[in-house]
């Protein structure tokens, strides 16, 4: 569908961007890789503002799973033939491209099929620890993050229930307590109740980058320094990389967390992969989660010797076309990035953050979750995402009328509903955007959203 | 917005707000031994609908039902209209009338509901055409179902 440019409505980074003579990012210039923003629904062309459940993506990376298929499928790390050798070497160049797009080292990333495995293959590494199966020679290491009876694992209020969930079961079988972070009115983590919250009993610290609702993005840097100021640094960071990798340029190792989880579909990549990175000596010290081929160096009918990390936790047959393609998903990402330049695509997404929550805030009968009015001082950091509810008229109501215009949103409590009950609510609306989204794209939504109060009788 | 219009007509947008049996179910009596009913708690895990419907029996014939619930249009208008048009029946009759309307919202929109048989509840054909929509429509009569099955948990 369209090419129609960025309208008037270019919010003040944009234009400070231009009036700087700096390059702008025009996301025009990329729509045309996507070939799914071309369709029509219900007799409207697509306004695609669900990008934060899952993106679109790009025809380098559907060429890409298609070229390997075609040319090079087989089994990686086994057997001796051709295919096989090439497979194994786009596999692992897959991995050192994928790490690099993180900042880490290709042996700090095991492939998952997503962010919730990666998190269950931590939780439940520690669970196993926690049953006396730590990896002989790091028992001490394991022991500091497993949580016994009067430990804590904390959290936040905010948490995609993939990141509170395996957290829950393993307090469960271990005795251990899940405390939470509270969140502010206006979506930012309450500092001080986390400097409290974390103490010496805390095991693991395990939370999101960008709340997948919320859309701020969380000081990592200061949560690890309260973590290791309280535990005097034996506690686990766990960090859910899956809403920031999206929008902002991620250097895992800097941020100073042990571990982070992200995933490939919300990447622009594919379904069925993600990546959990991990710091060297805590991916050597974890135990692994699912056992059985590929990650055990001598199997006896008595027992099994494993192999050493990211192999460790990659038991079973990877999605490898899967794998290639993420890479592709991140070389796409790197070319745009090097063509228009990161601040110009950061710059596009301030733009498109403030059009969208701007917009909203002028609608009458519109409550957003979490406002955070530093966003536009910049006192706080916000990712182009939206959650929002309507006066009189429940979310899925909304989302039907949005869809009769052809935009697509995220209706219901986004497996957040600890966050949507503190909010005093079960179900929201949230708009979020993606590499390719236009202002035009959120003009329409907000034009079509204008009317949804009218047609339901409440205003 | 034509195709909506099947969705939400009128019929619909004025149960959503009449709800029909809707009220706060811990003001109710009691329910005793004597008086027989029962009470379900269904919730729609993809929105967070959720309703707490008490049916209370006199013999075969449903002689109440009240309900407390949050949710989207079409599950409020169907609780309001499901209750309009149990009150009375026998549990047979409903069990009958049950079937149908889950056949019914399976069809996208190959079967439209008997008006003479659904009376108001019959504007709810139009949601079998959205199938995202069905389980909204679906869940206050699965909460009656249950309701019922277990206010008689040994006939039948
Ligand atoms: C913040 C956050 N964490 C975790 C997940 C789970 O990701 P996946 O379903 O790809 O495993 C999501 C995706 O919805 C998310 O937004």
């Amino acid at each position: 569908m369209s090419t129609t440019p960025a309208t008037a409505d270019q919010t003040a980074p944009q234009t400070a961007q231009q009036a700087a003579g700096k390059p702008v990012f025009d996301p025009a210039a990329v729509r045309d890789d996507f070939p799914l923003l071309g369709v029509e629904v219900n007799g409207e062309p697509l306004v695609y503002l669900d990008s934060a459940a899952t993106s679109q993506r790009p025809r380098a990376v559907l060429d890409a799973e298609r070229r390997f298929l075609e040319t090079v499928n087989s089994a990686v790390h086994r057997g001796a033939h051709t295919l096989a050798a090439e497979a194994t070497e786009l596999f692992e160049g897959a991995r050192a491209t994928v790490a690099g797009f993180v900042g880490a080292e290709p042996e700090q990333l095991v492939w998952t099929s997503g962010a919730t495995a990666g998190l269950n293959l931590v939780a439940y590494s520690l669970g196993n620890a926690a049953a006396g199966r730590a990896v002989p020679g790091h028992e001490d290491a394991v022991r500091q993050w497993v949580p016994g009876p009067g430990d804590d694992i904390v959290v936040t209020e905010a948490e995609h229930h993939a990141n509170l969930v395996p957290w829950l079961e393993l307090a469960a079988r271990t005795g251990a307590a899940v405390r939470a972070i509270p969140v502010h009115d206006d979506g930012t983590l309450d500092l001080d109740a986390a400097g409290a919250l974390l103490t010496p009993r805390t095991r693991v610290l395990a939370f999101s980058h960008v709340s997948n609702v919320l859309g701020v993005v969380n000081p990592v840097e200061q949560l690890v320094a309260l973590a290791r100021e309280a535990t005097g640094g034996t506690a686990l960071t766990v960090l859910d990389a899956c809403q920031s990798a999206p929008h902002l340029p991620l250097d895992l190792p800097a941020l100073g967390v042990d571990v982070a989880v992200f995933s490939g579909h919300k990447v622009l990549g594919p379904n069925g992969i993600g990546a959990l990175y991990g710091r060297a000596e805590v991916l050597e010290a974890l135990p692994p989660f699912l056992l059985g081929g590929s990650m055990i160096t001598t199997v006896t009918l008595e027992g099994a010797e494993y192999l050493p990390p990211p192999q460790r936790f990659e038991a079973g047959t990877q999605p490898v076309s899967q794998a290639v393609a993420l890479a592709a998903a991140v070389d796409y990402q790197r070319a745009v990035a090097d063509r228009f330049g990161t601040d110009a695509l950061l710059a596009h997404e301030r733009a498109l953050e403030r059009q969208l929550r701007h917009g909203l805030r002028e609608l009458p009968g519109i409550r957003l979750l979490g406002d955070a009015a530093g966003t536009d001082d910049g006192t706080v950091e916000r990712v182009a995402l939206q959650a929002f509810e309507v006066d009189g008229v429940h979310a899925h109501d909304v989302g039907q009328l949005l869809d009769a215009r052809g935009v697509a949103v995220r209706v219901g409590h986004h497996c957040a509903q600890p966050l949507h009950r503190r909010f005093g609510t079960t179900a929201s609306v949230r708009a979020s955007a993606g590499i390719y989204t236009t202002a035009h794209d959120v003009d329409v939504f907000l034009d079509a959203l204008s009317g949804v109060r009218s047609y339901f009788g409440v205003a | 917005m034509a195709g909506l219009d099947s969705l939400y007509q009128e019929l619909i947008l004025d149960h959503a707000k009449r709800r029909l049996g809707a009220t706060d179910l811990a003001e109710l009596p009691e329910l005793t031994e004597s008086t027989c009913g029962a009470t379900s708690h269904q919730r729609n895990p993809i929105c967070g609908d959720e309703i707490t419907l008490r049916v209370t029996l006199d013999g075969e014939v449903v002689s109440d039902i009240a309900w407390e619930g949050l949710g989207c249009s079409i599950s409020q208008a169907s609780a309001s209209m499901l209750t309009d048009l149990a009150r009375g029946t026998t549990t047979a009759e409903l069990a009958q009338l049950t079937e149908g309307f889950r056949e019914a919202m399976r069809s996208k929109g190959q079967l439209p509901l008997d008006e003479e048989r659904y009376g108001d509840a019959a504007a709810l054909s139009g949601v079998s055409k959205f199938t995202a929509r069905v389980k909204c429509a679906m869940l206050a009569w699965v909460a009656l179902e249950d309701a019922t099955r277990r206010a008689r948990p040994t006939t039948g």
